[in-house]
């Protein structure tokens, strides 16, 4: 199957989003779709599945122009979209999961449920994976929901797959896993559009990189007529001399401690210490228990045994109050759910843990907390009309500094950042990463939990490897490499 | 002016334009509706419905609801009229009153803070306690002739400069918590709890004690409410207040405040409670019967709510 797309265009009222885009795809080719977040690549791929529908422009398949005329239409032509949040009916069953609507039938006209079994085991042969058939698909991790999706799609005779963000959310393990499936579908004939942030699996995976800017494809080119530093100049149209500032920071003195730290089932023995102005990072594979660790240092969740200690003083925090009271800041994974109040503006959210700050005889004086916060956003560098906007309105990566922004207000003196540039584009990571290099030179230490390797390698003085609950290892900037932390992480030696 | 911020306008304009529609027809239908005597006694009528909207509007915004505001305030008035009949001073009484709705408030959002009991639940159970605690004291029988006490009597029955007390009670009530949500930390962190919970909690937000404050203030407004009636009728009714949670949170659904919480407004509040006090007032007066009533002020909700999707 072949895809030509040309020269599609589409505004969603007066802001046009797509201005002539080109797309071409053929069968068994792995495509890497990347750009910064707004750049259009999921408006062109709703166009391309029929969720949109495009204000000019043609798309051929297999030389015929065709129009979808909703979703539905184009899984019928064969075109599969896997969303970056899946769609799992996640209180029934793996094999209920994979034949949504159209379920072989017995002769007396009920479900053939044994029939279905041996589809969906030929299939899952077919691309070299093994599905819990029988397991609710809830309680099946995010890897194996996704490959349930893939699977699904399969089944509906798929022969172009997109992907968006597939990997954000998967373990090591389980995106190899995902690579190697995409391997055999490829060797199969099916194409796959692969969209991502993340530079080494579009070089290790994919044939061809499309990249688009503003609305347009900048250009499309096979992997090996192109470098890593190439596609982030065309993705952001500026040259990026150093994609990771330059630490120049040296820690100082050594101001928290935490040592035994213990909660039965999660976490195990955990000891570590954070000096002043260190950015202390926390690898480690998703799921190993590095977030339940800061989290339990903030006390958002429990911990059983365990000591902290701050300027070698112990302290008990039972609640983020107290964390806060002792000058902790937590910006979490999920900005979404734990990190900002989408119905509040950027004002009230960046004030929100600050307000007694303003507060004269209990009530808050509004010249007082709006100035205070726009210093705040313009440090930041959010991107808004003003802050009166919601935060609902706003993209990935201004929600971030929105969350930053509500922290640094604070002056925390400990700050955790957990998976701080997750899902958000270059131009964003690289304000972040500038303001945590600024944040240490004025002394603040930061914990920064991450999954992008090169991110922890870039930003870190010293980096602590999470295995299943426990420290697999403490590096020093020098000594650490991507293969030993994959090692540790993994429980390799 | 942009195109959202007009939008926004109209929004939040939106119930009052309502209001002003419903009044503008019914005036027109009947001109008695706006005499003088007719427009006091509506305010009257609307103010005991809207000062429980008020707690009621704070408890919705913190993401929960109260199914016993109309039983705490039938308790509250047992216990207000038998302090009376046995020789209390009225005006300490309606003082202890007071203290108790806040009390049997508090008592709410502490089964909801502490125990985690979904609000629906909890306050559906403890409207059946409250109910049930207010016949076992009064045997089932209205406590009445209270006392001739000016003051008293004057917090229902009276007017200051033609404009009826209990209104007069409804607009400081108003007032106070207008300014608690949009000028104190209180205000905020109670929409912050509404808008995620979660987020607020990280954020070092005093969850519990937001929760069980504003149920308290709802509990100490239902008392309120509940001494204004007692006042009014100079008795007071076991059986008062039964349905009244409904209109409660018809006034705040109409006033544009979400029911997932976190959004919303107290001045609409207010709003709603005076277009429900319309439409019982204006459909009286056009005598419409009481069963056409219900359907029309159920109809009104709807189209509301509707009206408040679309835009």
């Amino acid at each position: 199957m072949e895809i030509d797309m040309k020269g599609i265009c589409k505004s969603f009222g007066t802001n046009q989003v797509l201005r002539g885009v080109n797309l071409h795809l053929h069968s068994g080719e792995v495509q890497a779709l990347m750009g910064e977040n707004g750049a259009g690549k999921s408006t062109l791929m709703n166009i391309l599945t029929g969720i949109h529908k495009a204000d000019a422009g043609t798309i051929e398949v297999d030389g015929k122009p065709t129009v979808f005329r909703n979703n539905k239409d184009a899984e019928d032509h064969g075109i599969a979209f896997i969303h970056q949040e899946l769609n799992i009916w996640p209180n029934l069953s793996v094999l209920e999961n994979l034949f949504p609507v159209k379920r072989p039938k017995t002769r007396f006209g009920f479900i053939d449920f044994k029939k279905m079994r041996e589809i969906a085991e030929k299939k899952c042969q077919d691309i070299g994976i093994e599905l819990p058939l029988d397991e609710i698909a809830g309680n099946c991790s995010v890897g194996q929901q996704q490959m349930v999706e893939i699977t699904r799609s399969l089944l509906l005779d798929a022969r172009v797959v997109i992907m968006d963000e597939p990997t954000a959310a998967l373990t090591e393990r389980e995106t190899e896993c995902l690579f190697e499936v995409m391997r055999r579908l490829k060797a199969q004939g099916v194409a796959i559009i692969y969209i991502s942030h993340r530079m080494e699996e579009v070089f290790g995976n994919c044939d061809t990189i499309t990249v688009m800017r503003d609305g347009q494809t900048i250009s499309s080119k096979p992997v090996g007529e192109t470098t890593m530093s190439q596609i982030v100049k065309d993705m952001v149209g500026r040259e990026i001399s150093e994609y990771y500032p330059i630490r120049t920071v040296t820690p100082g003195e050594e101001v928290f401690r935490v040592e035994h730290l213990t909660q039965p089932g999660v976490f195990q023995d955990v000891s570590f210490s954070v000096k002043k102005g260190e950015i202390f990072g926390v690898a480690g594979l998703m799921g190993a228990g590095r977030t339940e660790i800061m989290r339990a240092l903030f006390g958002v969740d429990p911990h059983k045994e365990g000591k902290v200690y701050l300027h070698g003083k112990e302290i008990n925090i039972k609640n983020p109050l107290d964390a806060i009271r002792e000058g902790f800041g937590f910006i979490t994974e999920n900005r979404k759910t734990e990190g900002l109040i989408l119905d509040f503006s950027i004002l009230k959210n960046i004030a929100l843990p600050s307000e007694k700050n303003f507060a004269n005889y209990s009530c808050i004086n509004a010249q007082k907390e709006y100035e205070f916060c726009q210093i705040l956003a313009d440090k930041l560098g959010v991107k808004t009309t003003d802050i009166y906007q919601e935060a609902r309105n706003l993209s990935g990566g201004n929600q971030q500094k929105v969350v930053i922004a509500k922290w640094i207000g604070m002056h925390p003196s400990l700050l955790i950042l957990d998976e701080p540039t997750r899902g958000i584009d270059v131009g964003a990571k690289k304000d972040i990463y500038d303001l945590m290099n600024e944040l240490t030179a004025e002394g603040v230490s930061l914990i920064m939990v991450s999954s992008d390797l090169p991110e922890i390698l870039g930003m870190s003085d010293r980096i602590m490897v999470i295995h299943e609950g426990q420290v697999a290892g403490i590096l020093s900037r020098k000594e650490a490499t991507q293969e030993k932390i994959i090692t540790l992480a993994t429980g390799g030696e | 002016m942009n195109s959202a911020k007009a939008k926004n306008l109209l929004r939040e304009m939106g119930p009052l334009i309502g209001l002003i529609v419903l009044f503008a027809v019914i005036a027109m239908l009947n001109d008695r509706f706006i005499s003088p005597s007719n427009l006091s006694n509506l305010l009257r009528q609307v103010s005991i419905n809207a000062l429980i909207s008020f707690g009621m509007t704070f408890v919705i915004l913190t993401g929960g609801i109260d199914l016993s505001v109309g039983s705490i305030l039938a308790l509250s008035s047992a216990l207000l009229a038998s302090m009376i009949t046995s020789g209390m001073n009225p005006e300490m009484a309606v003082v202890v009153a007071a203290v108790i709705g806040l009390c049997l408030g508090a008592v709410n959002g502490i089964i909801i803070a502490y125990g985690k009991v979904a609000p629906f639940i909890a306050t559906l159970a403890t409207m059946t306690v409250y109910r049930g605690a207010t016949l076992v004291y009064t045997n089932g029988n209205p406590i009445s002739g209270l006392t001739e006490d000016p003051i008293f009597t004057g917090l229902g029955q009276g007017d200051v400069a033609g404009i009826p007390v209990p209104a007069i009670l409804m607009f400081i009530a108003f007032f106070i918590l207008l300014f608690i949500l949009n000028k104190t930390p209180l205000g905020r962190q109670t929409y912050a709890v509404g808008g995620n919970e979660k987020v607020s909690y990280i954020a070092g937000i005093k969850i519990n004690r937001i929760k069980i404050l504003s149920y308290a203030i709802t509990g100490l407004l239902c008392a309120l409410a509940g001494a204004v009636l007692t006042a009014r009728l100079n008795s007071a009714q076991p059986t008062a207040g039964t349905g009244y949670e409904l209109d409660a949170i018809a006034a705040v659904v109409l006033g544009g405040t979400s029911l997932s919480g976190g959004k919303g407004r107290i001045s609409g509040t207010l709003i709603g409670a005076l277009i429900i006090g319309t439409l019982n007032n204006g459909l009286n007066i056009l005598n419409v019967s009481s069963f056409y009533q219900q359907v029309v002020k159920g109809i009104v909700i709807l189209l509301a709510v509707l009206m408040d999707r679309k835009k």
